[in-house]
């Protein structure tokens, strides 16, 4: 029970520094990213300019998650009330591995072998498609961008886009080799064109869906005083899921609940306009409990933890948990339009992934990501319910710098002592300024230097310095300037 | 389980320590400056924009009979799904077979059904957005997503201007859905593709009246 969050990052995953060097070499991603985040960047801002009240909007969705996350327990209890209510069942997983198993049992009481599967963080977070697959059953993903990434066996790469990193050439052959194993073929002579793609897509899935008896799902909201539970899509293919099979298993994160069904006018308003730049995203699908005669005749709810309680612990750190996953975050990052979305190693790329994977991985793991930022702010201002993420950022920073206090201090720690010493007096200052220009100017090229010495290297490897002035400013001062001024070197 | 309950429920609790014990939700401020509407004047108008930005057919009428008519006659309809509850005046007879939901049809007629013709329980202009409830004249969810031309005729007394008057009119104890557009999907390079696994085509039928239709 208390060996959580087995998936959330990758293993084997390299730490972001050396992921980010090696997706920074690929000059092609680099290039479908640039196009990408700056196309759905110019939509965010179009759709959200249209409304004069956006800030008023982000102002109610901020405090609404505040007031949850402080009331959580009452809530949820509140939630599993309601659910029931309306005939469905609530189950609850402490951790990935109990997750994974109630879905797991749930799928075998049916008698069934095969799921179909609606886009969803939570179950890739747990890694749900790899455990059903050891107990034997396929789980079938249906929104296009995860066909891409299951059937060539690939990680996603975007929260909303997962196969961002995918061009249309890539696409075509991974549906032509991979589409025959899993069902039916891609048809002959697919072409490359988006239009074509997406119709195999249709044609392969929409066997599955007419014949699909379970479906497993997420949730972007679930209403806490109805019980209604709410999924956002474009393709339709989650109408299929939630409206076709007999059974629907639906895994939800706990930070999802909302007190009330009025609060979904500021979420059906935020999100779309966030994530897609869109004024409403083509399907919205609601359902509380079961209904006779329309839809499943079963629905389980799985409420999961999984590293949550333990992020909501932190007064800080629990802003991150308000998140709708609408990805806008991701689009303007400096650092993610460079790296893409792979480096981070996560489930959950970009800034929000930055402060959401360590806290949910507790201290210690992911400790390179917090470090993946320039802390412009974009993404705070951009954020649809105003989570502070260079706040949460530098915070989780901290953390991770006291976490390493006490042991053998590393050589940036002594670095950093040596600078405070030198800072601290204007002598040592002009001291080390001399000796910087006289050594720095040996090592440089063409004004900057590329490499650094021994332990120093660490600094240079990722960054070029500029070589120091022949003369600093302060020693320019004092030579041009006689008199009083220059008596404040003491 | 409950071992999996009360250990979250714990967790949570445990979590919120700093969170004074009398407080209650309601001491968390929710400030709700927004507005409950962005809509303007003409908010059938903005509702048939709004449509149309999406690529759905309009039509503005005051005589659903012939535009429905027009409307399957120009899509060459054969199999047309029809849920209980339209207005009797609504449907007249074409070159169309009409396919009761009673009993209920198989999939796999719904998959060969070449269109479906309901009404919708609310529009909500500044989205475009269709709601669809599952009550008379729209059926259960499956009808309205398996044929691949999806007719919707909405008479303008049932048109509110924003989400949150939208949200105020509804009963969550029925299936919602919420259609806006075509099914459509930007998965791959970001370009749009209309049409995925949802109907392909959508045309909605403007009614101006401002009574409500018999039923």
């Amino acid at each position: 029970m208390n060996t959580p969050h087995d998936s959330v990052v990758w293993l084997g995953a390299p730490a972001f520094p050396e992921a980010a060097r090696s997706a920074l070499a690929d000059t092609r991603l680099r290039k479908n990213l640039r196009k990408a985040t700056g196309t759905i960047r110019e939509k965010r801002l179009a759709a959200t300019g249209e409304l004069d009240d956006w800030e008023e909007l982000r102002a109610a969705g901020a405090a609404v998650k505040r007031r949850t996350l402080r009331h959580l327990d009452r809530y949820l209890e509140q939630l599993e009330e309601s659910v029931a209510r309306a005939g469905g069942t609530v189950h609850w997983a402490a951790d990935a591995a109990e997750a994974n198993r109630i879905v797991t049992e749930l799928v075998t009481a049916t008698g069934e072998r095969e799921v179909v599967k609606v886009k969803s963080m939570a179950t890739q977070e747990i890694g749900l498609n790899e455990a059903l697959a050891a107990a034997g059953i396929s789980a079938y993903e249906t929104d296009l961008a995860e066909l891409i990434v299951q059937l060539a066996g690939d990680h996603p790469s975007h929260i909303l886009v997962p196969a961002i990193h995918r061009g249309r050439a890539e696409i075509r052959e991974i549906f032509r080799r991979g589409m025959g194993d899993r069902g039916r073929p891609a048809p002959d002579g697919l072409s490359d064109e988006p239009a074509a793609l997406a119709e195999a897509a249709r044609l392969h899935l929409r066997d599955k869906f007419l014949r699909a008896k379970v479906a497993v799902s997420g949730a972007n909201f679930a209403c806490a005083d109805t019980g209604t539970i709410g999924v956002v899509e474009s393709e339709g293919n989650g109408r299929m899921c939630l409206t076709l099979p007999d059974t629907l298993i639906t895994v939800m994160g706990i930070e999802k609940v909302l007190p009330s069904f009025a609060d979904l006018e500021v979420f059906l308003q935020l999100l779309p306009r966030s994530s897609t730049g869109e004024r409403m995203n083509p399907y919205t699908s609601m359902w509380t409990g079961t209904v006779a005669g329309d839809g499943p005749r079963a629905f389980h709810l799985v409420l999961l933890d999984n590293g949550r309680t333990a992020t909501l612990r932190d007064p800080v750190g629990r802003q991150a948990l308000a998140c709708i996953r609408c990805s806008a975050c991701l689009n303007v990052c400096p650092v993610y339009e460079r790296t893409g979305g792979h480096a981070y190693g996560s489930v959950y790329p970009g800034p929000i992934g930055a402060v959401l994977t360590p806290q949910l991985m507790g201290v210690g793991q992911a400790s390179s990501l917090p470090f993946a930022s320039t802390l412009c702010g974009a993404c705070y201002d951009a954020c649809p319910v105003k989570i502070d993420i260079p706040e949460v950022l530098v915070h989780l920073r901290a953390a991770e710098v006291d976490a390493k206090r006490g042991g053998v201090p590393t050589p940036e720690a002594l670095a950093m002592k040596a600078a405070a010493g030198v800072l601290g007096s204007p002598r040592r200052l002009a001291a080390a300024q001399r000796a910087a220009a006289a050594t720095g100017r040996l090592s440089a090229r063409r004004g900057s230097i590329r490499r650094l010495p021994g332990p120093l290297s660490r600094w240079s490897d990722t960054r070029d310095t500029p070589a120091p002035p022949r003369e600093s400013f302060r020693a320019w001062w004092r030579r041009t300037r006689t008199g009083p001024t220059a008596e404040d070197e003491r | 389980m409950s071992g999996a309950r009360d250990t979250v429920l714990r967790r949570v609790r445990a979590a919120l320590a700093d969170v004074p014990a009398g407080e209650r939700p309601d001491d968390v401020p929710v400030p709700r400056a927004y507005r409950r509407s962005h809509a303007g004047g003409d908010v059938v108008g903005l509702f048939a924009d709004r449509l149309s930005d999406y690529g759905a057919g309009v039509t503005r009428t005051g005589d659903p009979a012939t535009a429905i008519t027009a409307a399957l006659t120009r899509r060459g309809v054969d199999g047309l799904v029809v849920p209980d509850g339209l207005p009797s005046g609504w449907l007249r007879p074409g070159p169309w077979s009409v396919l009761r939901d009673d009993p209920p049809l198989p999939v796999a007629a719904l998959d060969d059904a070449s269109g479906v013709l309901t009404t919708a329980t609310a529009g909500i202009a500044v989205t475009g957005t269709l709601v669809l409830d599952a009550g008379p004249g729209q059926g259960r969810r499956a009808l309205t997503l398996l044929p691949d031309y999806h007719l919707c005729v909405v008479p303008s007394a049932r048109i509110v201007g924003d989400v949150p008057e939208a949200l105020a009119r509804l009963a969550p104890d029925a299936p919602l859905t919420f259609v806006s557009g075509p099914s459509a999907t930007s998965d791959i390079e970001l370009d749009r593709v209309e049409g995925v696994h949802g109907p392909r085509v959508l045309e909605v039928i403007i009614v101006e009246d401002d009574k409500e239709p018999p039923a």
